[in-house]
């Protein structure tokens, strides 16, 4: 059969980098799968370079809008290991940094939820997720004075306090939170529609997880228990009792379930650690950084967010190295496309959670005589896969 | 295996590339090996050790060019970095993708900011910068000047 | 006014176009779209073909290998287009204007008429700046 490329992108404006994949299927079938990226570098490592310490933690906030909290604390992380035991940051600090990033693993799950709800075509669950993402926007408001961009981290400890007269407020509206996700964990797991849908659909094998180093809820579903808030504790994660969620099928589905039932896990961990923070400063002040390197790493809502950091002994590092856990996950695209079907390429592409959604046209260039014609947009292919939920749903006899 | 019986085999194993060993903190350590033995390394870190491959970094530190691979090993919380100079002229080293699918990325990425040169690696096309980005020009070198005569650098005001 | 004009200010049709941010600005797009702010109140709707929009809304530092696409997209777009600019990266490339691979500005390579400062900008904030452009060329159309 004749090979055709269908290229999808490079515009994503739903998630976070603009990527852009070429697909060679036969028929309906994906046989390989190309990604080309690069439509988002900065050159971020560079500019770090030419900032000062205090300043880079405003620089890496900016890599992510959904993760902007994650790199701060890798990056602040990474200078506390170069100054080693001349830093101690305080208890108060510790706790707080654990909620922010809590607070912002709810609120990317919430996000993935949403996409993916739309991405099959239940729309309602898109609406409903972001409306009560809204929710955690408005802690973080009331918390740290943004929406986004909270700006929270410092070498050293925290930036800004807590109100004490705004955690109580805070803790009836995060349990209002966990009756919403309980709502949607059974929408989810009881839906036969979904389960047919999603199970056994882009399967990512705990093999291929290890070959790719896949982090995360990726590695996570495929019954890879890693998680650096476990493995390597940092902040006040062995303070507060939570468990890993893992999952051993490795398809969507599977993913899913983890994402969901860690937003649970995340809801508890903010409110034990409002509940035990204790009282104290927020910071402890650093004066210079010596020479010396420094790695830093985080468990982000999408994996492990890995710096490095090396200094001179002047006020600027030298190198700075981000690695983002979409970098290590996405490339497992290959393994778990190749065989499926195009109407299956925007959920699977969805699943890693790597920000995928085209706004440009998706053309479809026969390759042999180079021809671009343009047959897919992209709201063709998410109706593509909604139109298969359908299906399934007519066929299960399912409304 | 525990962390020091693990760091013993590696200096056993690899006594005579091993040029340098900080033992940092309890979580990191670092290696310094000869270059032309950082494929067999990996793969006993990788293989047998059952450690993940974190990252690559590249440095240019004006003397030489340094690559830095981070190794974890969940079940030791322990972050191995071994560290290899190259040759800031003609830097060179072996491709490490060939054992391990994930670092193929960021080698291509070494490659086209700092200019390493991956013996071996089966795909090393560019991966981040632009297709009108010249050739033998690398952003993270040290001696990166700007190039571009297009370019502006003030706000207008 | 034009019957075309008058068309397109009474319902605006909106693609998106990211040029390498990070995501914030079009978070808080999409949010724009969801039940607490919804945009769709003002007739707006987010489409997925520049072909089908009336307002190309830019958010990013405009990024070396997204320039040829960001032409080619406004080249593509059905005029009369008013391109908005959001977030301090599309508007002055903000903390990446020495970045080797954000050359020049947005308004240096297709022609700005809103631009709405923040970093992000609240929903709010992109609501009313939309809202204020149409306002504007309603009256601009009516002098004439």
């Amino acid at each position: 059969m004749a090979k055709t490329i269908i290229p999808i992108g490079p515009y994503h404006p739903l998630q976070e980098e603009p990527e852009f994949f070429q697909l060679v299927v036969e028929g309906e079938k994906i046989v390989d799968a190309i990604a080309n990226i690069g439509y988002n570098h900065r050159g971020i490592e560079k500019l770090s370079e030419l900032k000062t310490f205090d300043q880079v933690a405003f620089v890496v906030e900016r890599i992510c809008g959904i993760c902007s909290t994650s790199h701060p604390l890798a990056y602040v992380r990474a200078v506390e290991d170069i100054l080693g035991n001349d830093c101690v940051v305080p208890e108060r600090a510790n706790y707080i940094r654990t909620i922010i990033a809590e607070l912002e693993r709810i609120h990317s799950h919430l996000l993935w939820i949403g996409l993916a709800g739309h991405f099959l075509g239940y729309n309602t669950v898109y609406m409903w997720a972001w409306k009560e993402r809204e929710t955690v926007l408005d802690i973080f408001e009331e918390l740290s004075g943004n929406r986004n961009n909270y700006a929270m981290m410092r070498v050293g400890g925290v930036r800004r306090d807590f109100e004490e007269k705004s955690l109580a407020g805070v803790i009836t509206r995060l349990n209002k939170l966990i009756d919403f996700v309980q709502m949607i964990k059974k929408a989810v797991l009881d839906d036969p529609v979904l389960h047919a849908r999603l199970k056994g659909v882009g399967v990512l094998t705990k093999q291929d997880c290890i070959d790719y180093c896949a982090l995360g809820p990726t590695a996570r579903a495929s019954g890879i228990a890693n998680d650096v808030r476990k493995d390597d504790p940092y902040a006040a994660y062995d303070k507060v009792k939570w468990n890993v969620i893992t999952q051993i099928e490795g398809d969507v589905f599977a993913k899913a379930v983890v994402r969901i039932l860690e937003t649970l896990e995340s809801i508890n961990i903010v409110i034990e650690c409002m509940q035990k923070m204790p009282k104290g400063p927020i910071y402890d002040n650093v004066k210079d950084i010596p020479c010396g390197e420094g790695i830093g790493h985080i468990e982000a809502p999408r994996g492990e967010c890995f710096h490095y950091v090396r200094s001179d002994g002047t006020n600027r590092p030298v190198r700075h190295k981000v690695r983002a856990p979409t970098y290590m996950n996405l490339p497992t695209y290959k393994e778990a496309l190749i065989g499926e079907t195009i109407s299956d390429a925007t959920i699977i592409l969805a699943a890693i959670d790597p920000c995928y959604c085209c706004t440009e046209r998706v053309t479809v260039i026969d390759a042999n005589n180079k021809k671009n014609k343009t047959v897919y947009s992209q709201q063709d292919l998410i109706k593509l896969s909604q139109r298969k939920t359908e299906q399934i749903r007519a066929k299960l006899g399912a409304r | 295996m525990n962390r020091e019986e693990l760091l013993k085999s590696i200096k056993i194993k690899f006594k005579q590339s091993i040029k340098d060993f900080l033992d940092k903190s309890e979580t990191r350590v670092y290696f310094e090996i000869d270059p032309k033995d950082i494929k067999e390394l990996t793969e006993y870190l990788f293989m047998d050790i059952g450690a993940r491959f974190n990252i690559a970094s590249g440095i240019d530190t004006r003397f030489n060019i340094e690559i830095i691979y981070h190794f974890t090993i969940e079940r030791l919380n322990l972050i191995i970095s071994i560290r290899v100079k190259l040759d800031r002229d003609k830097p060179k080293v072996d491709s490490i993708t060939p054992l391990i699918k994930g670092a193929e990325w960021i080698e291509r990425e070494i490659h086209e900011l700092i200019g390493v040169d991956f013996t071996g690696h089966p795909n090393l096309k560019r991966l981040l910068l632009s297709d009108d980005w010249p050739e033998g020009v690398y952003p993270l070198r040290a001696d990166y000047k700007e190039w571009d005569k297009g370019a502006i650098r003030d706000r207008g005001v | 006014m034009s019957i075309k004009l008058k068309a397109l200010l009474k319902s605006p049709w909106v693609f998106h176009l990211s040029t390498g941010s990070c995501n914030n600005c079009d978070i808080e797009i999409l949010d724009c779209l969801t039940p607490r702010f919804d945009i769709e109140r003002f007739g707006m709707v987010l489409v997925g073909s520049i072909r089908h929009a009336d307002v190309l809304v830019c958010t990013g530092s405009v990024n070396r290998k997204c320039i040829p696409r960001i032409k080619e997209i406004y080249e593509q777009a059905p005029k009369p287009v008013i391109v908005v600019a959001i977030g301090e990266c599309s508007l002055s490339r903000g903390m990446f204007i020495n970045s080797y691979n954000c050359p020049v500005p947005l308004d240096k390579i297709i022609p700005v008429d809103v631009y709405i400062p923040g970093c992000p900008p609240k929903p709010e904030a992109i609501i009313a700046g939309i809202a204020k452009a149409i306002e504007k060329i309603k009256a601009n159309a009516n002098k004439k």
